[in-house]
């Protein structure tokens, strides 16, 4: 599903190498969790793999489904499957919810090549899926994300998640600032779209998301490179012992 | 002449190509006192404070530029409207372009007519409302507009209008020169809208002077047309009553020069004043230059006004926005609100604002912002990584950057239509 080899970038601004020789194998229908401390390069990655300026790749590549994602814009990858629910999803005034939404699903349909979805047949899928995330319709006719709270913004995610229904989802650090209730539906709406077919990314500081969400495989992240990976009982070893001795030990 | 021979000279050479119209003694007597006005304030120069930002030269020259008359096979403004049309072609009214000036609830009459007779409103109003809006800040295109103005409407509601009256200016000489004045009363407890759209000439001066009885509600609804070589130098002349409403709002895309006055007075407590407009312009298909020039007097207790003008420039466009609240002394509980923002989608474009609050009386809420800024390249990545097109996202984000102003039409057919002419115009000028 999701290929990535040696993947050097750096920060187009000042010449600082972050990810410095990723390798990262992701299949259809397993989950896969990066963990890993603060500046060790995970949100990097995510971002470059949706296509955000501000970064080059200076060597390596990454690939979905066979196609070279880095050569395509944003709407490109997204429209060829690859979904990242932002750590911190951005809020634009003026812009409805909805519109936002039927807007992304049509003009990915689009792009592939298929029907468009009318406003009726949208609004009875957003509706069902909204009351599973326990999105009101008051959120869905709001502004994207605007007074939204940190739970809501996330659930928002999900949503965006569920209708898109892309085959690569990345899930950047969907469980900061979540309590326990929301953690659960966030978890729940994840697990929901969990099938053969899709593959998942899931980076998280900590292992509780986990409990949630069972990843088939852990990477640790550090300095810009996965330096150890495993079963999900690597990512219990890092809840009760910290990074440090991971880190020590492939030092 | 007591003025300096600098001024009196451009002014004289303006006026030599000019006639003033016949008319009843009144009509005689409203037009030369405007005429003195006018040479007591001589035309606009560069220098002056008020049109610091816009330059008049082609406003004032004798003659106008030429400018190509735009041609489309769309269909225009409020086609599927039911209203009542009244067709000027270059500023002349064209009787067999308009319907019949017949409406319930309301006098319609030509200008050229009412001044010929002594219609007592008519009298009472022309040059009325301009002649107090020349102070404190003088307006010489608007007296010079009263002066010589032979063609416009003059329009009385009497109850409420049935239907709005649609006023189409065409433009169909690339030499045109126009001057049309309209005088619009409201009755106590009337109402009525009026929608305004196309270039109009070449060069167009237009006034609209218009009085709001108590109780009554006037709506201004505005397009300024396609035609980019075209210049406009543009009057409203409102006066409110008590809990009277005044609600104005204008679309101007393309046009080499737009200068857009609004003198509005509110003089009737818990009256109430919104005056908003939306300008997009685009320097790669021509030379864009818009001036919004707004002056808000509260002079009653308890009036809401509300300005709210929105500029998206890209290519060397050019936006300006002089705004001013006055709150007279005797003017509590006035509630002024003033916004103006631009968005610059390059580094060519530019916006100039001035945004002035004068406030006489202790008991005020007023407020007013003026932003200028670029599309917000997070809101943009977003919606790219949703799958949306980086055009198609920019609109979505433009069209969220106008919606303040858009949202000022209160009638919703009126507001799909402004919506479907600003979609159009973007689909026309992706960056």
């Amino acid at each position: 599903m999701l290929e990535i080899k040696n993947l050097h970038v750096s920060l187009e601004e000042e010449d600082k190498e972050i990810l410095k020789g990723v390798d990262l194998h992701v299949e259809a229908g397993k989950v896969h969790a990066i963990m890993g401390p603060n500046g060790s390069g995970k949100s990097t990655l995510s971002y470059v793999l949706s296509g955000k300026g501000g970064y080059e790749v200076t060597s390596g590549g990454a690939t979905l489904k066979g196609a070279d994602l880095l050569e395509m814009d944003p709407e490109e990858r997204a429209a060829a499957g690859l979904f990242l629910a932002f750590q911190y999803p951005v809020e634009i005034p003026g812009v409805g919810n909805m519109t936002f939404l039927r807007t992304a699903v049509n003009a990915q349909r689009k792009a592939r090549g298929e029907e468009e979805m009318t406003a009726a047949e949208f609004l009875k899928v957003i509706r069902a899926k909204a009351k599973e995330l326990k999105i009101d319709a008051d959120m869905l006719k709001r502004p994207v994300n605007v007074g939204f709270s940190g739970g809501e913004k996330k659930r928002n995610e999900i949503l965006q998640m569920a209708m898109l229904e892309p085959s690569m989802c990345i899930l950047d650090e969907t469980d900061s600032g979540l309590d326990v209730d929301a953690m659960k539906l966030v978890a729940e709406g994840v697990n929901a779209l969990r099938d053969e077919g899709r593959g998942f990314l899931v980076i998280t500081h900590y292992q509780r998301l986990l409990d949630h969400i069972q990843p088939d495989v852990v990477h640790i992240m550090a300095a810009g490179r996965i330096v150890k990976s495993g079963g999900p009982e690597l990512a219990l070893e890092v809840e009760q012992n910290g990074y440090a001795d991971i880190l020590a030990e492939v030092a | 002449m007591a003025n300096p021979a600098a001024k009196t000279d451009p002014l004289e050479a303006r006026l030599a190509g000019l006639t003033l119209p016949e008319g009843a003694v009144w009509a005689r007597a409203a037009r030369a006192a405007a005429l003195t006005r006018l040479r007591g304030m001589g035309l606009p120069g560069k220098r002056d404070e008020y049109w610091k930002f816009t330059d008049p030269a082609s406003l004032n020259q004798p003659t106008a530029p030429r400018a190509k008359c735009f041609v489309t096979d769309e269909a225009p403004p409020f086609s599927e409207m039911d209203r009542l049309r009244i067709v000027f072609v270059d500023g002349v009214f064209d009787a067999a372009a308009s319907d019949d000036l017949v409406m319930e609830g309301v006098e319609i009459e030509l200008l050229a007519d009412a001044m010929a007779r002594d219609i007592h409103w008519a009298r009472d109003l022309y040059g009325v409302l301009e002649t107090r809006g020349q102070s404190p800040v003088t307006r010489p295109h608007a007296a010079l507009n009263t002066a010589y103005a032979e063609n416009g409407v003059v329009i009385r509601a009497t109850g409420r209008a049935p239907r709005p009256i649609s006023l189409i200016y065409l433009h169909g000489s690339e030499s045109s020169d126009a001057i049309l004045h309209h005088v619009v009363k409201v009755e106590d407890g009337a109402s009525l809208t009026i929608l305004e759209n196309g270039p109009a000439a070449a060069r167009f001066s237009k006034s609209m002077e218009v009085e709001i009885g108590d109780e009554a509600a006037f709506h201004h609804i505005r397009l300024q047309g396609r035609d980019h070589e075209r210049r406009a130098a543009t009057h409203m002349f409102a006066r409110l009553g008590a809990r009277a409403a005044y609600k104005s709002f204008t679309l101007t895309v393309n046009g080499v020069l737009t200068r857009n006055e609004q003198v509005v007075e509110l003089t009737g407590d818990n009256a109430l004043a919104h005056i908003a407009g939306a300008a997009l312009g685009d320097g790669a298909t021509g030379d864009f230059h818009h001036d919004d020039t707004v002056f808000v007097t509260h002079d009653a207790v308890d009036c809401e006004s509300r300005q709210v003008f929105k500029k998206v420039l890209r290519n060397g466009a050019e936006g300006v926005f002089q705004g001013k609240i006055l709150v007279k002394p005797e003017a509590q509980k006035t509630d002024g609100y003033q916004l103006s923002q631009a968005l610059l989608l390059d580094d060519n474009a530019s916006f100039q604002a001035k945004p002035e609050l004068e406030i006489y009386a202790d008991d005020v809420q007023c407020s007013h912002g003026s932003t200028t800024g670029a599309i917000d390249e997070e809101a943009l990545f977003y919606l790219r990584a949703r799958g949306v097109p980086e055009g198609a996202a920019t609109d979505l984000l433009v069209l969220a950057f106008l919606a303040e102003s858009i949202d000022e039409i209160e009638d919703e057919t009126l507001r799909a239509d402004i919506l479907t002419r600003l979609q159009g115009w973007l689909d026309r000028h992706r960056g």
